[in-house]
Parts: C-alpha cells; sequence; structure tokens
C-alpha cells in the first residue's frame, strides 16, 4: 500500500521550473500502440458507466410511474389531499408526503443551518489550527454515523427526552427525527461553508482588520456575506439531503400519511412510504407497486431542483474571485 | 483616550465571546454524538456475545442473533467492492489522465456531481425496476451488491480524482520523457502513488455502504432470514463445486436486522435493535478511524 514515494528518489523532482511538457507521443510500437488502444477505451467506457447508472435511474422512474399516472392524473395526483393507495378505494395525493417532508426537512434545517455555520466560521476563523485538526474529523463522524442508528436514537432517546418537555408529543412525530437529521447534516452545511470562507482572499480580512474591526465584525460583516452564495449552496445542498434521507423519519416520525405542517404531529415522508411499502411483498405492476415510482419521481424532481439550484450558487461563488 | 480604550476592549471581548460560544456549538455537535454512542452502547453491549453473533434472528428475543445480518452484509460488501473500486478507479484515472475537454467529458463531470447528491432510496428504486425485474437478479446478494456499488461510485472516483491530483506535474513528465507510454505512467508511476489516497475513499465509501439501509428495503431485502447462502462446496455430491451461487441467494443485512427490531414493540427486541447498531457502528467507525489515519499519514510523509 504505501508505494507512496519520499522525495529522495528524486523521480521528476527538478522539473518544477521548466515548461509544461507536451502529453504523451504517439508509442513506436505496434504492440503498445494497440494496449494504449484497449486502456483508454477500457476506462472510457468506465467513466461512461456512470452516465448509465443516471440513465437507468430516469428510465426506471419512467417507465414505472407511466403506467401510474396514466391511472391517476397528474392533477388528483398534486390536489387529492389523501394519499391511501394500499386502501380497498385508494387516494392518490401526493400531498400529505410533501408536508411530512417539508416539515421534517424544515425542523432539521432549523438545526444545521444555524449551527453548521456558527461551526464553519468558528473553524476557520476563530479555531487555534491544532485543534481545528482535531475537531474536523469528528465532525465528519457525525456524517458516517448509519442513518438507521440516529433513526433508533431518535425514537429511544431524543423522542422521550422531548416528552418531558411537551407531555402531549406521541410516541411518533415529526420534531425528534427533525432534530436528530439536523444534527446529521451539521457537517454537509460546515464542511461546504468552510470551503466557501476559505475561498474569500485574505485581503478583504487585512483591509477590514486595517479599518479597526475585530475578528468578529470581520467574520460577520466581511467573511459571512463575501462567502454568502458558497454558504447558501451549502444549505441547499443540505436541504436536499434532508429531503432524501430515509431511515430516520422512516423509524420515528410514523407511517401515517398526515397532511399537516405541525411537528408535533405523526406523519409519513415520501421516503418513509417507499420503504413502508418495500417492506411489504407487493406484485410487480400492481398500482400500489406503481405508486412507489410516483412517489419516487416526486423525490427526484425536489432534489434535483435543489442540486441544480447548489450547484449554480456554487458556481458563482468559485468565479467570484 | 478613554473611548478609544473601550472600544478596543469591547472590540476583544466581543471576540472573545464569540470565541467561546463557537467553541461550545462546535463542543456540543460532538458531544452528541458522544451521547448517542453512550445510549447506544448502554443498551447494547451487554447484549453482545458469541450466542448473539452466531445465532440466527428468532421470534424469542432473548434467543435472537445477528448470524444471517453480518454474513450477508460482509457479502454484500464483497460485491460491491468488487464491482465499485475497479470502475471507480478507472473513471477517476480517465476523468484526470486522459479526457479531452469536450462535450462528453463535461457530460460525464456534471452527471457523477448530481450522482453523488442523489438520494440513496432512488438508487434503491433504480435497482428494483433494472437490477431485481429487468434483469432477473431477483431480490438476491448480486442485486443488493450492485446497488451499494452504484451508490458509491461517485465517491470513489472523487477520491481517485483528488489522490491523483496531488501527484506533481513533473512526475508525469519525466516518465513521458524516458519515453513511457500515457498507459505505463499511469500503471507505474500514478497509481502506485496515489494508492493511499484511493484506499481513503474506497475506505469511506464502504463504511457508508455497509450502513445503508434503505436502498437494500426498496429492492426488496427480507427482514427475517433463518439460514446462510449456500457456501462454494455443496453438501450434494453431484455439483460439488458452486462458487458462485451464494449471489443468487436472498438476503438481510445488519442496518436492516436492526431496522425490524427497532420498530418491534418490546424492551427486549430494543435491546436486539441495540446490539445489532452497537456492532455496526464498531464497524463504521473503526473504517472511518483507519481511512482519517490514512489521510493524516500521507498529509506528513509526502513531501514532493
Amino acid at each position: 500500500m504505501s508505494a507512496v514515494p519520499s522525495s529522495t528518489t528524486g523521480v521528476g523532482h527538478d522539473g518544477g521550473n521548466r515548461p509544461a511538457a507536451l502529453p504523451a507521443l504517439r508509442p513506436r510500437s505496434a504492440v503498445h500502440r494497440v494496449i494504449e488502444w484497449f486502456v483508454e477505451a477500457g476506462l472510457l467506457a468506465a467513466a461512461a458507466f456512470s452516465v448509465f447508472i443516471t440513465a437507468g435511474i430516469v428510465y426506471v422512474l419512467v417507465t414505472e410511474s407511466v403506467p401510474f399516472f396514466r391511472h391517476v392524473s397528474i392533477v388528483e395526483f398534486l390536489t387529492d389531499r389523501m394519499w391511501t393507495p394500499m386502501f380497498a378505494e385508494p387516494r392518490h395525493g401526493i400531498m400529505p408526503l410533501v408536508a411530512g417532508t417539508l416539515t421534517t426537512t424544515a425542523v432539521a434545517l432549523l438545526v444545521a443551518m444555524p449551527v453548521g455555520t456558527l461551526v464553519a466560521i468558528w473553524l476557520s476563523e476563530f479555531a487555534p489550527a491544532r485543534l481545528r485538526e482535531i475537531v474536523k474529523p469528528a465532525m465528519e463522524l457525525l456524517a458516517a454515523v448509519p442513518t438507521v442508528i440516529y433513526g433508533y436514537f431518535a425514537v429511544d432517546f431524543v423522542t422521550p427526552l422531548l416528552q418531558q418537555a411537551i407531555p402531549s408529543l406521541p410516541t411518533f412525530n415529526m420534531l425528534g427525527p427533525g432534530l436528530v437529521m439536523g444534527v446529521m447534516i451539521i457537517p454537509y452545511v460546515s464542511s461546504l461553508s468552510e470551503d466557501a470562507i476559505r475561498a474569500v482572499p485574505m485581503l478583504l480580512r487585512e483591509g477590514s482588520y486595517a479599518m479597526g474591526a475585530g475578528r468578529f465584525t470581520t467574520a460577520v460583516r466581511v467573511v459571512y456575506p463575501s462567502a454568502f452564495s458558497g454558504i447558501a449552496a451549502a444549505y441547499v445542498l443540505a436541504i436536499s439531503r434532508a429531503v432524501g434521507e430515509t431511515m430516520i423519519v422512516a423509524i420515528a416520525a410514523g407511517q401515517q400519511p398526515n397532511l399537516t405542517f405541525n411537528p408535533l404531529d405523526p406523519a409519513a415522508t415520501i421516503t418513509a412510504f417507499i420503504v413502508q411499502v418495500s417492506l411489504g411483498d407487493l406484485p410487480h405492476g400492481e398500482i400500489g407497486y406503481q405508486s412507489i415510482f410516483a412517489a419516487g419521481v416526486t423525490l427526484f424532481v425536489m432534489t434535483l431542483g435543489f442540486n441544480i439550484i447548489g450547484a449554480y450558487l456554487r458556481r458563482r461563488y468559485r468565479q467570484a474571485y | 483616550m478613554l473611548a478609544t480604550d473601550r472600544i478596543i476592549f469591547r472590540t476583544r471581548m466581543t471576540d472573545r465571546v464569540f470565541s467561546i460560544l463557537g467553541g461550545l456549538v462546535t463542543l456540543g455537535a460532538i458531544l452528541f454524538l458522544g451521547v448517542l454512542l453512550f445510549d447506544l452502547a448502554r443498551d447494547g453491549l451487554s447484549r453482545i456475545d458469541w450466542q448473539f453473533l452466531t445465532s440466527f434472528p428468532s421470534r424469542r428475543p432473548a434467543q435472537a442473533g445477528i448470524l444471517s445480518a453480518w454474513v450477508g452484509s460482509l457479502l454484500i460488501m464483497v460485491v460491491t467492492a468488487v464491482t465499485a473500486i475497479p470502475l471507480g478507479i478507472a473513471a477517476g484515472v480517465y476523468l484526470e489522465e486522459y479526457a479531452r475537454k469536450n462535450w462528453l467529458t463535461s457530460i460525464i463531470e456534471i452527471n457523477i456531481t448530481n450522482l453523488a447528491a442523489v438520494p440513496s432510496i432512488i438508487f434503491g428504486l433504480m435497482a428494483l425496476g433494472l437490477f431485481v425485474y429487468r434483469f432477473n437478479f431477483g431480490q438476491s446478494i448480486l442485486a443488493g451488491g450492485l446497488t451499494l456499488g452504484c451508490l458509491i461510485l461517485p465517491i470513489i472516483i472523487v477520491a481517485t480524482r483528488e489522490a491523483l491530483r496531488t501527484i506533481p506535474r513533473g512526475m508525469r513528465e519525466a516518465a513521458y520523457a524516458l519515453g513511457a507510454t500515457r498507459w505505463q505512467v499511469v500503471r507505474h508511476h500514478l497509481l502506485p502513488y496515489s494508492m493511499s489516497g484511493v484506499a481513503t475513499g474506497v475506505i469511506i465509501s464502504l463504511s457508508r455502504a455497509i450502513g445503508e439501509t434503505a436502498p437494500l428495503i426498496t429492492i426488496g431485502a427480507l427482514t427475517f432470514i433463518a439460514f446462510l447462502p449456500p457456501g462454494p462446496i455443496a453438501t450434494d455430491p453431484q455439483f460439488a463445486i458452486q462458487p458462485f451461487k451464494w449471489v443468487w441467494s436472498p438476503f438481510t443485512v445488519l442496518p436492516i436486522q436492526m431496522f425490524n427490531w427497532v420498530s418491534r414493540p418490546g424492551e427486549d427486541f430494543v435491546q436486539n435493535a441495540a446490539g445489532a447498531g452497537t456492532v455496526l457502528i464498531l464497524l463504521t467507525l473503526s473504517m472511518n478511524s483507519v481511512a482519517i489515519l490514512l489521510r493524516y499519514r500521507i498529509r506528513r510523509r509526502i513531501k514532493w
């Protein structure tokens, strides 16, 4: 594993100042030309494979949900206030699931946005370098914990704790899992925001210090606004992460579709519904089976929208300097 | 100059207060992780013993174990690793060392960025439609492993590219100057030099895969499995060797087993869930620690 050469091997070590070399020449021997061609073709195929995955996602979502939308009109899908595809008289209004998704996401963001931003500013502008080296990997561990464990923690620890403050809180509710999900996505917000904050040129800070501003004023009035489009990208990507999060809400938020924006209520999210249906053994090709793909399309479109906004914002801060 | 003194004092105080506040909030987030680990281990550690690791799930919580779950997780990881690691590294090498600036390259690059942000459950739906039904893999270890392989592919590609990018240009120029072909440069220099960086990314991606639950539930992984996949040597003498039969076997994995126990009523099953969760988090945390150590070592050792 440790094939990393130390600096004493000296290979290419004196080449730093030479003009940029041309890429590889065409090999002289025919054997090498053939090998090179096949290798390049193979590597290109590997790189192109990722495009097939996306194509596969779009293909499956479209082909499996088209029969669903032949059965249920898009107007009904978007306006009906009930989601009961498994009932004898099914209703197919996606809004209850969307409401559950948006509510848990909102709770999560109320935690992750302020905390993540604060952590990012503190890490890049205030924390001593040595402390930062320890804290950053520890923060990243928050994102490494399997989500099913967060779900367990939400239902076993956080919700009972909340129930002591709010006695009327049911066992399944959107507040507990929302809060836990918020902590889970803190590292997504903080590490992307920190990247954006680091991209702010030192000159801006020095200018601020020269005017007599302290570190706090500089961070809040100069650094944060300058890095804002990057930080906003972090927020948007965190939204997308929260919208697509599954296990925490499937375990702790309840499984009943419920058109409510009150975080104290139980409600199923889009993802929780897909999990719930997948647990049962649904026959391939029936409307219940197709309904999870219709829910999946909704989820995909929502996250895709947020990802596009996020990518746009990120590109903007990269071009700023 | 009393006024200036006061302003300076106030500025310093604000800085000090904010610095402490930020430190406390950061500490709070890390403390949250500590409480979670403590809560899990308090219920879970006492549950873990030889019997728990070597028993199948059962209706009687005290006799239940995670044998089929950890075996399933292990086998899924084998399929995932075998497919995603070579594909991811090859794609990373292509994009970093071969790709020209053209429309195809930019499509692939945009696509990988987007794929990394697609929710994991969507990968599960894709696999359900494609692997399970279209390709007829069924709800097998093969289908599950491929699903997670697709899921972690972007992580490995990005890690490979970052590792290759840290190799100075002079390395490539020197090798080309000696007459090496492009593949020789990659094979004999770039891949070996970037190995620790790639390994870091691979370990992190596998630790992500081992904790993934939703996509595997979506493709129809079972929650109750009381048998092991067929081994490479059959009991039936007619088909003595069947090295790959296990990939077609139904499976469950640790996080699904845990989910199953969490969602059952009864304090005893919650204990089982905590036990499975403790095993799972020990796995992911140790994988992540290895990755962190590896990254730290690379940063210290490489001085080009």
